[in-house]
């Protein structure tokens, strides 16, 4: 053993803790990527937030998708992609099985106005690019209420569905921007109502946000959300979010544009 | 310039007065587009007023036009004084008519008359002499004619300002009770000079007096046109935007001639509420009706606290943009790149590849996807883009413009269906096709294959203060309530009550 190979030596030494170091950074990084915006709920209903918008979803793992034009859309989300795709109710943890893959419904609780389906997918370890996000929320009405919209903004496309009717289409690479799609006027029923979404997203960031507003296009807050029963919070969702905790206390300023990796992390 | 008809401008008055009473039957029968309809002829109209139902206007020479609709005109009765350009104002449960008759150069009087109705089939019509409130005795730096008539909402005073190019444009107050001068013994004040036609609006924290300037009475010769100054007191002074006061013959151009219509004058303000205003004018010659003086009701705007002449809708394939989104009005169709998708070509050429004219997709000088392809492209072709729409509905939504043959409209007059103030009711087609956009049960929209005339199809257009439009339908099926066209979202439009502080019931109408 001669001095060079021992500098031989200590050169792979040091590039690999150096990667190894790199790796925990990502690591990290990806450790905050769902709990900043999406967390499991934890309480049994939810109410709107101020704005009115709807933030706790049932959301399945991304589908393979192509395309955003009106056609592409309305064939793909048309086509029966798992059983009863337009009128099941999932629940937290539900499997379907799609192309012989099997996908997870999740349920989450978004801190925003909006559902980061990016983060989301990320998260799973998923694609983002070229995919279809089924989504699903059940509105609880104190009483009927006539002359409501539902009101969506989504990245990219998506199609929206309310008690089992279609009342939102909305096509093309687009940005979510509040109020972009808007239904009809429509009667939401005393008890549940479903709301079903299909996001579509071409490439790059993709989510949503959605709320219901009343005959004067006011928010309509005076309702709650409820998913059904939400499966215990698994140790790894746990270490992800106690994670993230610390990640926030130390780099609160660090920007969701970073690249998140780490598909290990994964809420249940 | 106009010496010879400021001499005279009563007589002149008169004499045109006699020909507008044969010039209507000769010119104005006749279904013209984009102009009032049938019989408007008339000159020195008064400010347009709204009694039981109907719209009435009196001009000189005691000439008189009703319409049930504001856009179709037919002679009404004359009045009995035959004296030269009348205002009217309505006040508690009468009407108040001053009109002016000159019994010599510059000597004239402004007369009262009264009446409970303007309708001459109502058991009511009949007009009292309420006697004279202003005058001129020949030899004063005035010539008592063209009353204009000003209820102040503010204080419920009532004013008069009359007066013709001879000296001053003067103001005096009347008894809103009776619509008689309040105080003979005050002198009026001196507000504008060398002027005629004036009244006066409030809006917004100012007085506007609003006078016309130039020659009358001459046809296409006539160098008419409105202008307006502006003071926070109803008495003055009255400032142009150039801080000229009209006393010393300043005033901003308000509307003048243009396009076929030469001498805009008399200007009078029709309210509409929520924000919508019109104002009625003459135009000294139409060159459309042989040059003959005729009536017109065009949209009154408002820019930087002065008064805006708007022109009403002509027919054309617009864009429809919503001002609170910026997306346009589209068939939801699905719509396709002018000129066809993009599809992504090979590496930029070498340097000898690039000379001469790219054929067909060759790659043009300069290569890859940003280069285009070398030659002009067409506009889209609606029927050949129309091919893949369904033949029944189609439904209505909004989007970013891109030129695409779903988002142009044909705005055009429906065509015997009558109108509103100012403007025939108009069909909205997709250019180059019959897709027709109407108004459904619910107080939505939908695009018909056909247009059949039916209510729901026909579109009212109200020019907005700034510039913006409302667009209505003349009926909702199922529903009674005056609807307008808006932009509940970025993507979606719909029928809704109007907000005037709202930008979601504003359109941009778009040059495609």
């Amino acid at each position: 053993m001669n001095i060079r190979f021992l500098k031989h030596i200590a050169l792979i030494f040091a590039t690999t803790l150096l990667l190894q170091l790199l790796q925990t950074n990502f690591k990290d990084v990806a450790a905050q990527t769902a709990p900043f915006t999406l967390t499991k709920p934890t309480t049994p209903e939810k109410v709107p937030n101020v704005d009115g918008f709807i933030q706790r979803w049932l959301i399945l793992e991304p589908i393979a998708a192509n395309g955003l034009t009106d056609s592409a859309v309305q064939t793909l989300v048309k086509k029966e992609q798992f059983s009863n795709q337009l009128t099941v109710i999932p629940h937290d943890g539900d499997i379907v099985n799609v192309g012989g893959a099997e996908l997870r419904w999740h349920a989450v609780d978004t801190l925003n106005y909006n559902v980061n389906l990016f983060h989301f997918a990320r998260a799973q370890g998923k694609k983002t690019s070229d995919v279809l996000f089924w989504v699903v929320t059940i509105i609880n009405c104190p009483l009927e209420m006539r002359d409501v919209r539902l009101s969506v903004g989504s990245n990219a496309a998506s199609v929206w569905w309310v008690n089992g009717k279609e009342v939102i289409g909305i096509y093309g690479d687009r940005q979510a921007v509040i109020d972009d799609g808007v239904s009809r006027r429509l009667t939401l029923k005393k008890g549940q109502n479903i709301i079903r979404g299909a996001i579509v997203n071409g490439g790059g960031a993709t989510d949503f946000c959605a709320r219901l507003l009343d005959a004067n296009d006011q928010p309509i807050r005076n309702i709650t959300v409820s998913l059904g029963e939400v499966k215990a919070l698994s140790a790894e969702v746990k270490r992800a979010k106690a994670n993230a905790k610390f990640q926030r206390s130390n780099a609160a300023s660090k920007s969701e544009r970073v690249s998140y990796s780490n598909p290990s992390i994964k809420f249940n | 310039m106009n010496q010879i008809f400021v001499k005279l401008p009563a007589m002149k008055k008169i004499f045109l007065a006699g020909i507008l009473i044969l010039v209507p039957t000769i010119f104005f029968n006749e279904s013209l587009v984009f102009a009032l309809e049938c019989n408007i002829g008339i000159h020195d109209p008064s400010t347009i007023i709204f009694c039981d139902g109907k719209f009435y206007t009196y001009g000189t020479g005691g000439t008189s036009l009703i319409s049930d609709d504001g856009w179709t005109w037919r002679r009404g009765n004359p009045l009995p004084r035959r004296g030269l350009a009348p205002d009217v104002i309505h006040i508690g449960d009468k009407y108040f008519l001053y009109i002016a008759a000159n019994t010599g150069p510059t000597k004239a009087d402004i007369n009262l008359l009264i009446n409970k109705t303007l309708d001459p089939n109502s058991p009511n019509y009949k007009w009292e002499e309420g006697g004279v409130v202003a005058s001129s005795d020949g030899v004063e730096d005035c010539n008592a004619i063209d009353p204009g008539i000003f209820l102040d909402s503010n204080t419920k005073r009532l004013w008069l300002t009359y007066g013709s190019y001879f000296g001053y444009i003067r103001l005096v107050e009347l008894d809103p009770k009776t619509g008689k001068r309040l105080n003979m013994n005050v002198k009026p004040r001196n507000v504008a000079i060398n002027s005629e036609a004036s009244i006066m609006i409030y809006h917004d924290g100012w007085y506007y007096l609003l006078v016309t300037h130039g020659s009358c009475c001459r046809g296409a010769d006539s160098g008419y046109n409105i202008r307006a100054g502006r003071s926070k007191k109803v008495t003055g002074p009255f400032i142009d935007n150039m801080g000229v006061d009209m006393l010393q013959g300043g005033g901003k151009l308000f509307v003048g001639s243009s396009g076929r219509v030469i001498g805009p004058g008399h200007f009078g303000l029709f309210d509409l509420r929520d924000g919508v205003q019109r104002f009625s004018l003459h135009y000294e010659a139409d060159l459309d009706r042989g040059g003959a003086s005729v009536l017109d009701i065009r949209p009154l705007l408002w820019k930087d606290g002065w008064l805006v002449a708007g022109e009403n809708l002509k027919e054309g394939t617009y864009q429809i943009e919503s001002l609170r989104t910026g997306t346009s009005l589209e068939l939801a169709v699905e719509g396709f790149p002018v000129g066809g998708r993009p599809v992504r070509r090979g590496p930029p050429p070498s340097v000898s590849d690039t000379t001469g004219t790219p054929a067909n997709n060759a790659i043009p000088p300069g290569g890859g996807i940003f280069a285009g392809i070398g030659k002009p492209i067409p506009s889209q072709d609606v029927a050949e883009v129309s091919k893949q729409w369904t033949m029944g509905n189609i439904d209505i939504r909004m989007s970013n413009y891109m030129l695409q043959a779903q988002q142009k409209w044909k705005i055009e007059p429906a065509g015997n269906a009558g109108g509103y103030l100012g403007a025939p009711y108009f069909k909205i087609t997709i250019a180059g096709t019959n897709r027709t956009l109407a108004a459904t049960t619910g107080g939505e929209l939908v695009a018909l294959p056909e247009f059949t005339g039916s209510p729901e199809q026909l579109w009212r257009f109200d020019q907005l203060a700034d510039g913006s439009w409302r667009i209505m339908p003349k009926a909702i099926p199922g529903s009674n309530q005056p609807l307008v066209l808006s932009a509940v979202g970025s993507s979606f439009a719909t029928l809704a009550k109007f907000d005037p502080l709202s930008e979601k019931q504003r359109w941009l109408i778009k040059m495609p």
